[in-house]
């Protein structure tokens, strides 16, 4: 049977056509769109010192978004920070939007947001904590398993803004980011909502267990100057800076965002995921490029009409090369795409990562600019791509196709390809 | 402890849990949820905090007991009486 969305998305009726129409976020160097797109323009750095648990002294992605703006004191310490992101992004989203909030149905508001992991934060806390009381499990918390139970973010996003229609987590390690976006779309397409909250979150930097895991892989990031230390693509780049954040869409169908008039920041026009299913942790080029491949095809684009390519890439030594490889399978030597890198910024945002570096890029659609991939100052002859913006922003008038990498561990490939609309 | 201790202490413990609440006018004879917005899972942690600061178990059968802060410290008070103020 032929996919729902088939390569001839130019025939699409407006009812499945799906619409980027707001934009909530906390990104390490900013708090909205604009503000994360300055940075990224500047290249303003969102990585600091960071101390934790046992793993002590290290660097990390920190948000500093007002928690409390949306979501009040006792939600914020009953639930996790995962949710907080979640909520404060959601808001901001529907703000952003234009929406009728009072009066939007609730029930037809879904929620769908990527997450790499959840729960590992508030179960290294609570075992800590009943550490103190020699492990008797009476000094547990009845807040665990409302915490931990995989939905959690989605769920505290629903309860904060009353919305009855479905939500849920999805699952996609570090591809989530684009699988919640893709999974919003589906429902959309699906009339089981009729405005999707979409994107994914993260709050990888609260739990020990990360830092430590990508440690002992010899995975994690270190420097002298924190932002300097993630570095995809540069010949020094040492390991992963783990960050925190959090982007959330409002997705519409084309129908319902035109008749209420709603700004238009970009058409999901395709999207593919797929699955390595060769190794625990090591990528595969020949999968992730299938994956472009599919996307493309599912969009009726030739690699050469994408504009700008939001790459994955994560600073290790072996991940880099293999995407390049796989970019350079796809793209060839397409001289009309544009290549960067968001996570040299801000680190890697894990189940946000892929909505967040895809807000990051969209914005160009408005201000013609492609970002840069920073500090890269010794380029990794591997990495090499005829079209990689490197430490300044360029010009490149007026992009109409960016497509965005999402990779994971277990091999989970995700890609988008968003157009100006 | 004596009862003004207690009584100080289940402030302590509302302030930690309903954060965002005025407690200066709270009443001692009227029920906490017809003043705070309180419910089951708040009441659980007052529980869990007398275990955690204090080591007072207070058996579900009693829950009835935390319904306002003079019936809380009416309750508490042979329980923590022997408990030197922190």
């Amino acid at each position: 049977m032929e996919p729902m969305i088939a390569s001839s998305r130019q025939n699409l009726p407006d009812h499945q056509r799906i619409v980027i129409t707001g934009i909530g976020l906390t990104a390490p160097n900013g708090n909205d769109w604009k503000d994360f797109r300055d940075s990224l323009l500047n290249g303003t750095s969102g990585v600091s010192d960071y101390e934790i648990r046992y793993v002590g002294e290290t660097l990390a992605g920190v948000c500093d978004f007002e928690v409390n703006r949306y979501q009040s004191r006792k939600d914020a310490r009953r639930g996790t920070r995962a949710g907080s992101v979640g909520i404060y992004s959601a808001n901001e989203a529907v703000q952003h939007s234009g929406l009728e909030w009072e009066n939007t149905d609730k029930s037809r508001v879904g929620i769908y947001l990527g997450v790499t992991e959840h729960g590992n934060v508030e179960t290294e806390n609570e075992i800590y904590e009943l550490k103190g009381f020699d492990y008797d499990t009476q000094f547990w918390s009845h807040h665990h398993n409302p915490r931990t139970v995989a939905n959690n973010p989605a769920g505290e996003v629903a309860l904060n803004m009353g919305i009855t229609g479905p939500h849920y987590t999805i699952g996609a390690a570090c591809a989530a980011g684009n699988a919640g976006l893709i999974q919003g779309s589906q429902m959309l397409r699906l009339d089981e909502c009729d405005i999707a909250l979409a994107g994914g979150v993260s709050e990888s930097i609260h739990t020990f267990g990360i830092f430590a895991s990508f440690k002992s892989q010899g995975a994690l990031a270190s420097h002298d100057d924190p932002a300097k230390a993630s570095r995809p693509f540069d010949m020094d780049r040492n390991g992963i800076v783990v960050a925190e954040g959090g982007c959330i869409y409002v997705l519409e169908r084309l129908e319902d965002a035109k008749r209420r008039g709603a700004n238009i920041y970009g058409e999901l026009i395709g999207y593919a995921m797929n699955t390595d299913a060769t190794d625990f942790v090591l990528p595969n080029p020949e999968r992730q490029a299938e994956c472009m491949r599919l996307a493309l095809e599912r969009a009726g684009l030739a690699a050469e009409q994408i504009d700008i390519v939001s790459t994955h890439a994560t600073g290790t030594a072996s991940g880099d090369v293999q995407e390049c490889v796989a970019l350079r399978n796809v793209f060839g030597g397409s001289e009309s795409t544009y290549v960067n890198n968001a996570k040299s910024f801000i680190g890697h945002t894990m189940g946000a990562a892929g909505a967040l570096e895809l807000a990051g890029n969209i914005a160009a659609f408005e201000d013609g600019v492609c970002h840069p991939t920073i500090n890269v100052d010794d380029l990794d002859p591997e990495c090499e791509l005829p079209g990689l913006v490197l430490n300044q922003p360029r010009e490149i008038g007026k992009p109409k196709h960016v497509l965005n990498n999402s990779f994971g561990m277990l091999g989970i490939n995700s890609v988008v390809i968003i157009e100006r609309i | 402890m004596t009862p003004a201790d207690i009584r100080e202490e289940i402030l302590d413990i509302l302030e930690d849990i309903a954060p965002d609440e005025d407690l200066g006018d709270l009443k001692d004879e009227v029920a906490f949820r017809e003043q705070l917005e309180l419910d089951s899972m708040d009441f659980l942690d007052i529980v869990m905090e007398l275990r955690k600061r204090h080591r007072v178990q207070v058996p579900e059968e009693d829950y009835g007991e935390l319904a306002s802060l003079q019936s809380t410290v009416n309750y508490l008070t042979p329980l923590m009486k022997d408990l030197q103020k922190a």
